[in-house]
């Protein structure tokens, strides 16, 4: 029973724009850890802070997701295809 | 009662309720009643794409208990809670084109209909099937105890009384609604919960007298509260990474999110849909988790963690303002309910009715056994929630973990790798959910990481052998 569920030209795209959603998650969790880790791996009392919150707490969640922001915009805008979903028949 | 703030939350209710009734018309005019009832005739556009998205995945533990457990741990609590990020941008584009044209190939109108066309199998359905129904069930179950308690303490009414009121208002129109109501009703809410957050966020900044001042105020309560390991260091790297996979990456896998990656019209609602629901998932996740850290300054000494959010909006606005804010708790709720609601009678009436039960039966007989089942699943959760069984609340714990750990093989490599077969997917599924439930109770944390890791590994480890070996036997005969 084959109903070429395997073979379709748009495939490559949709492959491509998937790994491309799986680079953005590897890339926000590196962005998200180093910065956490790094710079909040010490005593309290020798934090450096930003706009009144801890620099590790600003970098990584509060630009983190400023970042991802600006990533994911320029993911899809860029490298996103407008295609047809419909079957083709 | 205090009036000022119960108003608001009343015709935020009713504003929901009538909007609801209103998409309900859409059902009637429909040519393919199962396409729009249960997945809104694949016609939602972006922006009401994300909403429905984001409020069904934020639900009561976004706006009650995720906050208390912040104002507890401090910004730890807030840093973990952003791993849920990812999934703002994440299910949409894995699960994403592909998933859209396959399903629209297999005509596939719910998550066991996609399942079931890919593996063509029994065994698969019934497991997928038996595996949502139970696990969503009791997760419906614990969201609407939460409605009906929120309105109780928002609004001294007996538990009683207040559990018909949200139940009437959820219920009605999904209902006569089907899926376009739930997503249109989503989309408002959405709206609600994030004007909610940002206003909060501002009063509640003001009380603490500024940022500088409130991290000065915490260092001097628990200099813990600004690290990123929590109150007493003992939230570990590992564990705090691990809820990548729990909230982040792993939602790609619960049915009710999953479902939502085959509702949309085309590519460009998918943009649309990706760019604004990584922004509000973020928004809102940053900022609910930060005032819970915020409110410890300003009103100190809460016990009960699921009333740190309610009682801040009484404390720092004015009373109609605190009435508009707690509506954003209510309306995560309701649009989890709804779609929870929804998902499981689409799985009774479409997964098994139409599959095993009455393959032949007419449009009619089809509207008539959706509208009931929906109603009659509702009325079944209203009368649960009287008086929770022990059983659903020990469900309810394994609930997300669960569902993440049966399905993320079986959706993605069914998807993405032609070699995997359905032996290969009854194995994954049994596989993650067993294990699951075995660690969870025997054996919480192994490698110091949340088990829904674990657990998926394992899976995962299932699927391969499990498609592989199978695949060899087919060859030999």
């Amino acid at each position: 029973m084959e109903r070429k569920e395997w073979t379709d030209k748009r495939y490559k795209t949709a492959n491509r724009e998937a790994w491309l959603g799986v680079g953005l998650v590897i890339f926000n969790f590196i962005w998200w850890f180093g910065f956490a880790y790094g710079l909040g791996n010490k005593s309290p009392e020798s934090y450096n802070y930003i706009l009144g919150f801890p620099a590790w707490f600003f970098f990584s969640c509060i630009l983190g997701f400023i970042v991802m922001m600006i990533l994911t915009i320029l993911v899809v805008k860029f490298f996103f295809k407008d295609i047809s979903l419909e079957e083709e028949e | 009662m205090n009036w000022e703030a119960v108003l608001p939350l009343f015709i935020f209710i009713s504003l929901v309720f009538i909007v609801g009734i209103w998409a309900g018309k859409f059902v009637s005019r429909s040519d393919s009643f199962l396409q729009e009832y249960f997945l809104g005739g694949r016609s939602l556009g972006g922006f009401i794409l994300a909403m429905t998205l984001v409020t069904t995945y934020g639900s009561a533990s976004s706006f009650l208990s995720g906050p208390g457990t912040a104002y507890n741990e401090g910004l730890g609590w807030v840093l973990l809670s952003m791993t849920q990020l990812a999934t703002g941008y994440f299910v949409l584009m894995v699960l994403g084109k592909r998933f859209a044209i396959v399903t629209r190939k297999y005509k596939a109108v719910t998550i066991v209909d996609f399942l079931k066309e890919r593996y063509q199998s029994k065994w698969v359905v019934l497991l997928s099937a038996a595996s949502i129904l139970i696990f969503l069930f009791s997760a419906m179950s614990a969201q609407w105890i939460g409605g009906a308690r929120l309105v109780q303490s928002l609004t001294g009414i007996p538990y009683f009384t207040a559990l018909c009121i949200f139940s009437f208002a959820v219920l009605v129109y999904v209902v006569v609604g089907g899926f376009r109501a739930v997503a249109i009703t989503d989309g408002i809410q959405g709206i609600i919960m994030f004007l909610g957050t940002l206003v909060l966020l501002v009063a509640v900044i003001i009380a603490g007298g500024g940022v500088s001042q409130i991290m000065s105020d915490l260092a001097a309560e628990n200099p813990n509260l600004l690290t990123p390991f929590g109150s007493d260091g003992s939230l570990t790297p590992a564990y705090v990474s691990s809820f990548w996979v729990l909230v982040g990456v792993g939602v790609v896998a619960l049915p009710q999110i999953a479902v939502r990656a085959m509702s949309y019209k085309n590519a460009k609602a998918l943009h649309r849909g990706i760019i604004i629901s990584t922004f509000v998932v973020g928004f809102i996740m940053l900022n609910m988790h930060l005032i819970g850290v915020f409110g410890r300054t300003v009103l100190p000494g809460i016990e009960i963690g699921d009333t740190v959010m309610p009682e801040l909006a009484q404390a720092v606005l004015p009373g109609w303002a605190a009435g508009i804010v707690l509506a954003a708790p209510m309306a995560a709720i309701m649009t989890t309910v709804n779609s929870l609601l929804l998902m499981v009678s689409s799985t009774i009436v479409k997964d098994v009715y139409l599959n095993y039960v009455r393959p032949d039966a007419g449009d009619k007989t089809i509207r008539r056994w959706s509208m009931s089942a929906t109603a009659l699943i509702g009325i079944i959760v209203v009368f649960m929630s009287l008086q929770p069984p022990d059983l659903i609340i020990w469900l309810n714990l394994f609930s997300m973990g669960g569902l993440e750990a049966a399905f993320i093989w079986p959706i993605i490599l069914g998807l993405y790798w032609r070699r995997g077969t359905k032996h290969g997917a009854i194995a994954s599924m049994l596989t993650g959910v067993i294990s699951y439930i075995i660690f969870e109770t025997f054996y919480p944390q192994p490698f110091g990481m949340h088990s829904v890791v674990t657990s998926m590994l394992l899976a995962l480890a299932a699927y391969i052998s499990g498609s592989v070996l199978s695949e060899k036997e087919i060859i030999k005969k």
